[in-house]
């Protein structure tokens, strides 16, 4: 049992499209919360094999992609510093600022390293206690607690060379913003499985009870996305608007206590500029207390840098779930993963990668 | 993506793989993490497993940047394949 092909059979997969067929009366628009959710129902074409009128919205839970511009335009400017070694989790590098990205940045001979875990910026720290190492801090509360331990571990090991540019987002305050939209789309939510793992079911229930939406937290495979959207369909049709746990082999109710409890000593809630979107209150993380000295936007001083979008890009909307990506004039022409407009076309948790690369294009879509 | 889904880890943050650990490298008591090995697929990846303190060898873990979130449970990890049955969606 390795806990991925099983839940790609197709035999399975079928009997969960008839359950769905059949459990559908009226339209409905579900939002699958998390980028990753995206990919995979792009790439399994389960997109295709919903009943007609069941509608799938892709959310803002791609963190490449709503990490807003200003930030992006400061990584570029501390990366820059010859003192500096800049690390980043790969999908950062090619996610446009105002003029450059990292890789240009990175081009030019500044120290740009991808790592894979916050723990390895942590041990080249160790190593060479001459230069700053900064770590790109972004994410949802998926890589939140990885990073609080990082930090954790600085002070701990006394580094003074270690810093950390934080972009963290929250999850639901943007679900919340999408639900309090003029135009709600939204008749149902999955919810992104694995920032449920960390951090519970409790603070989807109040938004379920205001907004009188059903909330399922899902998995990422072919069959749980098949059983999330079952789910949601079958609140929906009942006219319940409850927070069900499809992905119960992974997500308990109360979270992962261990890593709340490192996540909420190390960084307090804070307002959020989301790329796109604008500033959700209460939506993201910033260092806290004696943590705080960490902050690599004060230690190196980029307070007074900021960033201009493209105005072609619409990826405001995208995220949204108000324009489908292939409905986008640029889409696909003048935005591609190799020339993007916007971050959506660069990562691969983004709607508009997702679209272009399983070539969901207009019409087809 | 399935065996070498592991590789798409390093450059993307968010991506959650399961995977199985394999040893655990208790350094507690020396004031360090605990960390272990863990196996996707065919490859092996040193993890932290601080996050998961009641894991043990054997048992399937899901990462994220290098770090296990969640313990995975074996026992509901086979309730997607009886929920049509359980609702009688099957006999509809």
């Amino acid at each position: 049992m390795e806990l991925i092909d099983e839940y790609r059979d197709p035999a399975a997969a079928r009997r969960y499209v008839e359950a769905i067929r059949r459990a559908v009366t009226r339209p409905w628009s579900l939002m699958e919360v998390c980028g990753g959710q995206t990919h995979a129902l792009l790439r399994f074409g389960i997109d295709r094999l919903l009943p007609p009128g069941l509608t799938l919205i892709h959310g803002p839970g791609c963190p490449v992609c709503v990490t807003p511009i200003d930030i992006i335009d400061k990584a570029l400017a501390i990366a820059a510093r010859p003192e500096v070694i800049f690390c980043s989790f790969g999908d950062m590098l090619r996610v446009p600022g105002t003029i450059d990205d990292l890789f240009t940045v990175k081009s030019r001979g500044g120290d740009v390293r991808i790592v894979y875990s916050p723990m390895d910026a942590l041990t080249i720290a160790e190593r060479e206690p001459g230069r700053q190492v900064v770590f790109f801090a972004v994410g949802f509360e998926t890589t939140a607690p990885g990073n609080a331990m990082a930090a954790v571990e600085a002070r701990r090991r006394g580094l003074q060379n270690f810093s950390l540019l934080v972009s963290h987002v929250l999850v639901p305050p943007a679900m919340e913003a999408i639900l309090r939209a003029p135009r709600r789309r939204v008749d149902g939510f999955l919810a992104a499985g694995h920032v449920c793992a960390v951090m519970g079911l409790e603070e989807y229930r109040p938004l379920a009870e205001r907004y009188r939406v059903p909330i399922v937290a899902t998995g990422f495979e072919p069959l749980d996305l098949l059983q999330g959207i079952h789910m949601c369909v079958r609140q929906l049709e009942d006219g319940r608007a409850e927070v069900e746990n499809q992905y119960a082999r992974s997500v308990r109710p109360e979270g992962n206590p261990a890593a709340l409890t490192v996540l909420r000593d190390v960084f307090e809630v804070v307002p959020r500029a989301w790329r796109g979107i604008g500033s959700i209150a209460a939506s993201g993380l910033a260092l806290r207390g004696p943590y705080a000295e960490l902050d690599a936007e004060r230690r190196f001083d980029v307070a007074g840098v900021g960033g201009r979008e493209s105005p072609e890009c619409r990826s405001g909307e995208v995220l949204q779930g108000l324009l489908k990506p292939s409905d986008c004039p640029a889409f696909g022409a003048r935005c591609t993963p190799d020339r993007p407009l916007g971050a959506t076309m660069v990562s691969s948790e983004g709607a508009c990668a997702a679209y272009f690369r399983y070539r969901r294009t207009r019409g087809a879509a | 993506m399935q065996r070498g889904a592991w590789q798409s880890e390093g450059r993307t943050m968010c991506l959650g793989i399961p995977g199985e650990i394999l040893s655990i490298d208790e350094q507690v008591e020396q004031g360090g993490l605990r960390t272990g090995d863990v196996r996707f697929g065919v490859a092996k990846k040193s993890v932290c497993l601080a996050y998961v303190p009641d894991a043990v060898v054997g048992d399937f873990v899901v990462v994220h940047a290098g770090f296990a979130i969640t313990r995975m449970d074996r026992a509901a990890a086979e309730q997607v394949f009886s929920y049509l049955e359980q609702i009688g969606a099957t006999r509809e």
